[in-house]
Formats: structure tokens, sequence, C-alpha cells
């Protein structure tokens, strides 16, 4: 039982917080991607950018939070998420729609958006230097261990995330709302199916385009927080995020919000079996094994080190066997 | 970049014709520039820094005939650079005696083969179906095959490494001539961008910048980690150079050596892609990247172009990488930075003119002599920044060394947006011959 639980520590919930993260990043980006049919490289810096926001606002008021019993970091989250908002849809303005108005490819604008990825990065670290910081300011991160009987080992579980899972399912029940019940979000899925046709029935398509440059700068926000508030903030984490995110956006089908979040999961689980040592499940067994099949102490199948592998390999996969996506996404 | 046609157009190949006036000017200026940081810099350092630029050259050379003449972008270069740089070091460092006197040569061998006998092994399981065997057997045998083959031979590697890592710290090199080494990197680099380029050129262009930014970061991982075969942070210096080295003749002989080695393979390759490019293969080329429908029409086989042509590209960066790890002589996986070798690139290459050659050497030296000079002036321009800060708002940042450096990331990002933006066909612009 003991191996269950720890196999429910490091991989059930391990995975969960990371497959939230993913996905909420992914949704953002398959947003961006099918209002503005462009892939947005610069979403996990945002994701940094929505974190330094909160981060600041923490340091600013470190006790905002301990009326409502939550960490300061949840309580200036609504905030830290309007000003990456308004962020995103000043960098819109500044740097791509005039891209769009030219009528540039595609591609033209993945590199525009590299070029504010670097910007961003640079604006960050020149701020927030390159070391991690806590999201914790005079405060303690609360462990809670439930025990469960008959076991020695306890299922651990920490305070961010329970809010992580909490919050997640409010933003995506939210989101589904939004989508399915809004005018404006009628309107962007109807944007996001043919916008020549929905210019024509006189949707507002610049209102939706700032509308979902909003959207996708809460999300980012939002995830960067959460993930933060679970590690530290990093500066230099986007790299490393941008390739799952992308990887659950293409394996849930690109356009597809349901699907991104899908594939969100899918990624985090998948990273976090790869790098689960499967020894430690097979370990009681051990007795009962033959005497020439000797258990090596690591069985997991790639290193730690190696994690970025994964949401690599999924994606590979995904474009050789099923480019459109497992949810059939509209673009290839 | 919406040549429908092209006739040799550039002063270059047509001797008759005049150097037009906006590549005399650019280039006059451009030697202004180096001969001032000659003047004020000293000769070893400026040589030391057009050795950097030619080598960063190649890569933009590599850079152009994808992204300038194809339409494909790369993001990745990185990783092709630190390829080129581990096969130039792995061949050129002095052979580590050591290990192959140990049975440790031996043990590597059997998990390589095991690693082809395992390869071979799901290969021919996933064809079971050829004979008859139903098609979600043959899928489930192959996929438990492949992970218990996999198990297996990770762990038996993970063993035999970890041996050598404790015995004779790395497996060392081969003490061969450095230009080998820089060929098998060029071979090494084109190899990952087949696979890639086989993956993903014939979907949309998003996805190549994806997988190309992925692998270029595994790639990274890979030669970080495996400590026992690049000493990984322990950084494996010094490497030989393929020309005399500073030692015995002094620095400035010795750098302007090498710098006859690169500016020979600098015009060797710029010959040949001239010559391609006005070839009736550089023709299909661009008629693929300006309309693919009309040249799929035309007869031309779309994605085996560019296939071929994404290669070319990563052969060159594979070649030039290698040539500017064996200039630095310090081999350091760490050292392989998005910036420095990927938006550096990217920046000469859509700053100079893309898919035009002469554009981008000319970005690539210019961008390159900037990003040299930018290190101090940012130095500079942040103490002034920080002096009114504090003076301000009592504002103390720490290390002001690393925070220059990260405005120069911002500088060369911002520097991206305005070229999209307001010359997005690069100072010399690829030319473009219109038949009337």
């Amino acid at each position: 039982m003991n191996e269950l639980i720890y196999f429910f520590n490091y991989v059930v919930i391990a995975g969960s917080v990371t497959g939230c993260i993913y996905a909420i990043g992914a949704v953002g980006v398959t947003l961006i991607y099918s209002i503005l049919r462009f892939a947005h490289f610069a979403h996990a810096d945002m994701m940094t950018l929505g974190t330094l926001a909160v981060l600041l606002l923490t340091l600013a008021f470190p006790h905002a939070g301990d009326p409502l019993g939550l960490p300061t970091a949840i309580v200036m989250l609504p905030v830290g998420m309007a000003i990456t908002s308004l962020i995103a849809v000043g960098i819109d303005r500044a740097f791509y729609q005039p891209l769009r108005n030219h009528g540039v490819k595609p591609i033209v604008m993945v590199i525009a958006s590299l070029g504010v990825t670097l910007m961003l990065q640079g604006l960050i670290r020149l701020f927030a230097g390159t070391g991690s910081q806590n999201l914790y300011v005079d405060a303690r991160k609360e462990i809670f261990r439930i025990d469960v009987p008959g076991v020695t080992r306890p299922i651990i579980l920490t305070e961010p995330q329970i809010i992580l899972f909490i919050v997640t399912v409010i933003a995506v029940v939210g989101l589904h709302l939004f989508l399915t019940r809004a005018r404006l979000g009628k309107a962007m899925r109807a944007m996001s199916d043919n916008p020549d046709l929905a210019r024509a029935s006189g949707i507002n398509t610049k209102l939706i385009i700032t509308l979902t440059w909003v959207i996708a700068g809460s999300l980012a926000t939002l995830a960067g927080t959460l993930l933060s508030l679970d590690v530290a903030f990093k500066p230099d984490l986007s790299f490393f995020l941008l390739l799952p995110i992308f990887a659950a956006a293409i394996v849930g089908g690109v356009g597809h919000p349901y699907g991104a979040i899908a594939g969100g999961f899918l990624v985090g689980f998948a990273e976090t079996l790869a790098v689960f040592n499967w020894s430690v499940l097979l370990r009681p067994l051990r007795d009962s094994l033959p005497t020439w099949l000797e258990l090596p102490n690591n069985l997991a199948l790639v290193g730690t080190e190696y994690k970025i592998v994964v949401p690599f390999f999924i994606l590979i996969a995904v474009l050789i066997w099923r480019p459109t996506g497992i949810f059939k996404g509209k673009v290839i | 970049m919406n040549s429908t046609s092209n006739t040799p157009s550039s002063g270059q190949t047509a001797p008759r014709r005049a150097m037009p006036k906006r590549e005399l000017v650019l280039f006059g200026g451009l030697a202004i520039v180096v001969l001032a940081v000659f003047a004020t810099m000293g000769p070893a350092y400026s040589t030391r820094m057009l050795v950097e630029a030619s080598c960063y050259a190649i890569l933009a050379l590599g850079l152009t005939i994808q992204w300038g003449y194809a339409g494909q972008f790369n993001a990745g270069i990185m990783g092709f650079v630190a390829l080129g740089g581990f096969s130039a070091t792995f061949f050129s460092i002095p052979v580590n005696h050591e290990f192959w006197a140990s049975d440790l040569p031996g043990r590597l061998g059997w998990v390589l083969l095991a690693m082809v006998v395992v390869t071979a092994l799901v290969f021919g399981i996933s064809r079971l179906d050829r004979i008859g065997v139903p098609k979600l057997l043959r899928t489930t045998l192959a996929i438990v095959a492949g992970l218990v083959g996999y198990l297996v031979v990770i762990s038996w590697l993970r063993s035999v490494t970890g041996d050598i890592e404790s015995q004779v710290e790395f497996i060392g090199g081969l003490g061969l001539p450095v230009w080998l080494g820089w060929i098998v990197g060029g071979v090494l680099a084109g190899g990952v961008g087949y696979f890639i380029g086989h993956i993903c050129l014939g979907l949309r262009s998003d996805y190549l910048v994806i997988a190309t930014l992925g692998i270029a970061e595994i790639i990274k991982a890979f030669l970080k980690n495996s400590d026992w075969l690049t000493r990984g942070t322990a950084t494996i210096s010094p490497l030989p150079w393929p020309v005399a080295e500073p030692g015995d003749v002094g620095f400035l002989t010795a750098r302007a050596l090498y710098l006859s080695v690169t500016v020979v393979m600098i015009a060797v390759i710029f010959f040949l892609l001239h010559r391609a490019y006005h070839a009736p293969w550089g023709r299909m080329i661009r008629a693929i990247r300006d309309n693919e429908v009309s040249a799929a029409a035309m007869g031309k086989s779309i994605n085996r172009r560019r296939q071929e042509i994404f290669v070319f590209g990563c052969i060159l960066m594979g070649i030039g990488g290698a040539a500017l790890t064996s200039f630095n002589g310090l081999f350091d996986p760490q050292g392989f930075l998005p910036l420095n070798h990927t938006f550096l690139v990217l920046v000469m290459v859509i700053l100079g003119g893309p898919g035009n050659n002469l554009g981008t050497l000319f970005g690539a030296v210019l961008v390159y002599v900037i990003w040299i000079m930018s290190g101090p002036m940012a130095l500079a321009v942040m103490h002034a920044f920080v002096a009114l800060g504090s003076h301000w708002f009592d504002w103390q940042p720490g290390n002001l060394d690393s925070r220059a450096l990260q405005a120069r990331v911002f500088v060369i990002g911002l520097l991206i947006l305005l070229v999209l933006r307001f010359a997005p066909r690069g100072l010399i612009p690829e030319k473009v011959a219109h038949h009337d």
C-alpha cells in the first residue's frame, strides 16, 4: 500500500498539477490560434510576465490576503490578470496589428511573436534578475498530510495545489459557459470558424481580437501564478514551458479549447509517468521474481533532466499519425 | 519576397554591370565600421571578432537558404550549432588511452549493438501485419517490445556510462584532424534536419518552428547531461585548430590564418549558393515558396525540394557551428543559448535581406559587430539608468553585468519586430527580375 500512496503522490497529484498548468496554457495558445491564425510563441513569456505582475503586487502588499485566509498572490491575481491583459492588448496594437494589416504570411507573425518573446524575456530579467523567487512573501506554504488507515505514508497535498485544482475547474467551466452562452463567446466561435463570414454578419472583429488577448493574457497569468505558487517564480522558465504547451495544443487539435484541456492533461501525465521510477512499484514483488530477473534501481523511462523529450515525442507522434490532433482540429 | 522568375541580376555575376549603389554604400559603411573597431580595440581583438562574424555568416547563409529561398523558418539553429560543435570537439581532441585500454569500449559497443538489435526487432514486429498478423496485435506487440527493449538497453547504458564516468571520466576524442570533425558535424546536423524535415515539412510552417525549437533544446539537454561523452558542465578545452595554434605563432597570426580558412569556406559556399540560386533548381525553389499550388501543378515535387533545401541549410549550420566552437577553443554545452545562436542569426538574415546572399553576409558582419560592441555599451547605459534610478526611486539592483546582458535580449527582440514592420525585405533585398 505504501507504494500505491507513493504512486498517488508522485504521479496522480504531480501529473494533475502539471496537467492543469499545461491545459490552461494550451487553451490560451489555441484560442489565439483560432482567432488570429498564428502560433503565438510569446505565450510562455506572457505567463512569466503575469506572474511577475502578481509577484510585484504581492511584494507591495504582503498581507492583503490575511483577512481572507488565502495567499496574498491569489488575492492579487485578478489585478495581475488585468495588468497582463492590458499589456497583451498593447503588444497586439503595437506589433501584431500593423503586420496583420499588411497581410503578411502566418509564419512572419510567428517570427514577430518570437521577437516579442525576446523583448518580454529581456524586460522580465532586467527587472526581476535571473534567480528564482518565492511567491509566498512573509507567509508559509501550508502542507496537508492526509493519513490513510493502515498505511504509514500519508497523502501529501499543498495549499497551492488545492487552489490550483479549484481555480482550474472554475476557469474551465467559466470559459465553457462564456463560449457557449455569452453573445461575445458565440461571436468568437463564429469568427474562429470563418472570419470573413463573421465580419459579413456584423460581428465586430476588432473587439473579438481584443477580447481574445484579454482572455489569453488572463489565462496566462493564472497558469503562471499557480505554477509559481506551487514551486517558485523562475524568470527563465519560458522555453521549457513552450514545448509542452504547444504539444498539448496540437495533441488536442489546434483551435479546439476542450481538446487543449485534454491535451494538457495528457502531456502532463505523460511527463510525470515517464520520469517516475517504476522500480519503486515493483519492489514488493522483488522476492517473488525469478532469480535471473534482477530489478534495476532506476526504472524511469527518461531521467528528469530529459523531461523535455517527452512532449517532443508526443508532438512528433501526433504530427506523424494524426496531424489534426485527437479531437480533429480545424487547421493544419 | 514575391518573385516568380529570376535572372542573374546581382552585380556579382555580371561583371560588365557596375556594382549597384546601395550595396556599395552599405559595404563601404561596414568597412568603415570594421576599420574603426580595428583602430579602437586593437588588431588581435578585431580579428577575433571577424573570425566569429565569419562563422556566424556561415550560419546565416544556412538560414537564408531555408528562410529566404524556401520560406521555411528554423528556430533551432542552436541545436545544429551544438551538434557541429560536438562533432568538431569529438574528432579533434586527443585520444583518452585510459578509456581504450579498459574493457569499457567493448561494453559500450555491446550496448550500441543491443540498441541496433532492439530497433531492428521493433521495426520487424511493426511489419508483422504483412504476414497476416492482425493490426491491433501487431501494434500492441510492437509497443510492448519497444518498451521492454528500451528499458533493458537504457538501464544497461546507464550502468556502462556510470562506469565510464567513475573510472575514466569521459571517453575522450579521436585525435583526428579538425576539418574531418567539421564535415561530420555538417553531416550530423543534416541528418537531424532530415528527420525533422521529413515529419514537419508537409504540414503548416508553424509546426516546423515548434519542432526545431524542441529539437534544439533536446540536443542541448543531451550534450549537457551526457557527462561520459562530453564531460557535461565540466567543459572540454582546449580544442585544436585547423591552422597553427596561437601558442606557436602568436595570437594575431593564428587568428588571421583561421580567418583565411573561414573566408575561403564562405567564398566556396557563396559561389555554390549563387550558382544554385540562378540555376533552374533555385528557380524551382522560389517558385514553390511563392506559389505552391502552381508549382505543384507544374509537376514539381514540393516536399522533396523542401526537404532538400532544409537539409542543405542544416548542413551549413552544422559546419558553421563546428568552426565557431573550434575557434572558441572550448566546448561548453551550457554556452549554447537560443539568443546567441538562434535569434542573433535570425536578426542577421532578416536585417541583411533574406534570400539575398550578399545581403545576408552584410547582415551577419554588421549585426555581429553591433552585438560585440553592445556589451560594453549596454553596461554603460545600465550604469546611467541605475544612477538615475537610485537618484529618483532609490532603486539599487545588483549584478549589473547579467542585467546588461538581458538588455541586449530586449534590443534583439525589438530589432526583429522593427525590421519585420519597417523593412520586411531587409537592407539589401532579394532582387526580383521582371520580364515585360
